[in-house]
């Protein structure tokens, strides 16, 4: 199959796809064709996809590519949809989910020192939210469980993966000033 | 002493106080937002925090809280002895056992001011994801697709229904040597008999319903009453594929 042909196919394919389709499937689905070549006709379908500034845009989500619509039309949408955006996040479960981003895997005593108070009623919610995922034990006293991330998180707040978060010391600036 | 702080998110604002003061509480996450708050407030430099005062400032701030019954967590009542300890500290003379030449004597504020700014770092991370999420909420996907992945069923129509009824009907007129004449059953009593199977099993194949009818004019009722308990909704049909065997499965 040629690049032009491979195109539209991948194009259906991160159209239907429920989540963020990975790569890895792609190649599955498309088995004869070379996963390099596949790579290659994903970001041009990409780049051609986006460069028409319409009203949906295809990126690359929780490790998969999606097609989505663009933020500055929610307008419109939620009066279709007649929705409102879900309940938002505390500023404590948001702190103590910014802990966990950068500090994964982490325990809840970990997240205390650097919180300076008690979090166990915002990991309640982010895990009700399943924004974050227990990650195993830390091996020492009292065995603590460890706290990381979900794909969920990295789909809620539309990034392609842990690398994508602005590091940490970009905020070092922020907060001497 | 009377504190004026804006109120933000859930801050208890109290009426005029008999004194006239009007004081506006602003609920703390913790004792490191209300240190930086503080420190804010003052313009203190967070790297050369003058201990003496923002203990002061901080006790009042805590008793102020408990005039009005604001439940103080253990956890300010910790940061409270810390920077007790630490204002007593550097009241302290430099241990003279160690030699005047090093500089390099800790300031005891140093652990404190650490913990403050990664604090600050992680609440600058965390208004960054607010923003995140404030865009990632109003972007949208495509409904989902209403595909049962688990049940590829397709809903068998009557005259698949029929089929199986025809299917079994031959059979039986195969394997039927000779008719007895048996007791004609109502069409409740035969509800009653297929309920029954129901109980052990939630799916029963068709064809072993149309198998236990005893005569012609049974498994004619056999098949009325799967008819009647399909539209009172008792049982549904399903096909897990076309011509495929019918499963009746219990709602």
């Amino acid at each position: 199959m040629t690049k032009e042909e491979l195109k539209p196919i991948l194009e259906v394919l991160i159209f239907v796809s429920e989540e963020p389709i990975k790569l890895k499937h792609l190649y599955e689905i498309l088995a004869d064709e070379e996963p390099a070549e596949i790579n290659l006709a994903v970001q041009e379908l990409a780049q051609e996809f986006n460069s028409r500034e319409g009203g949906l845009e295809m990126r690359e989500i929780a490790g998969g590519w999606r097609i989505s619509t663009r933020p500055q039309y929610h307008e419109y949408i939620r009066a279709y949809l007649k929705t409102k955006p879900s309940a938002k996040l505390s500023l404590a479960s948001l702190e103590t989910l910014a802990v966990i981003a950068y500090k994964q895997p982490v325990t809840i005593p970990e997240i205390l020192e650097i919180r300076g108070v008690s979090s166990s009623s915002a990991i309640k919610t982010l895990l009700d939210r399943r924004l974050i995922v227990p990650k195993g034990r830390k091996e020492c006293v009292g065995r603590p469980v460890m706290y990381g991330t979900s794909k969920e998180f990295l789909i809620q707040f539309g990034l392609k993966d842990l690398s994508e978060l602005p590091s940490i010391e970009d905020f070092e600036e922020l907060a001497t000033t | 002493m009377v504190l004026e702080v804006e109120a933000i998110e859930n801050g208890s604002e109290t009426e005029p106080q008999a004194n006239g003061y009007k004081v506006k509480l602003e609920v703390f996450e913790g004792p490191l937002d209300l240190l930086l708050y503080l420190i804010k407030k003052e313009e203190i430099d967070i790297y050369d925090i003058p201990i003496a005062r923002i203990t002061q400032q901080y006790l009042d701030y805590l008793s102020l809280m408990e005039q009005f019954d604001v439940d103080i967590a253990s956890d300010f009542l910790v940061m409270a002895a810390t920077l007790i300890q630490i204002k007593s500290k550097m009241l302290l003379p430099p241990d003279p056992t160690i030699s005047g030449q090093e500089e390099a004597v800790e300031d005891p504020r140093k652990e404190l001011v650490n913990r403050l700014l990664e604090h600050k770092k992680f609440k600058a991370a965390a208004e960054m994801l607010w923003t995140k999420v404030q865009v990632e909420q109003e972007v949208f996907t495509r409904a989902l697709l209403d595909i049962d992945k688990e049940n590829t069923e397709i809903a068998a129509t009557v005259y698949d229904l029929i089929a199986a009824f025809k299917t079994v009907c031959d059979r039986q007129r195969e394997e039927q040597e000779m008719e007895i004449a048996h007791e004609v059953m109502t069409m409740e009593q035969k509800m009653e008999e297929l309920k029954a199977l129901f109980t052990d099993s939630l799916e029963v194949n068709i064809s072993r319903l149309f198998a236990l009818a005893k005569s012609r004019t049974d498994l004619i009722m056999t098949f009325l009453t799967i008819l009647e308990l399909v539209k009172e909704s008792v049982v549904r049909l399903i096909q897990d594929r076309p011509f495929g065997e019918i499963i009746a499965i219990k709602r």
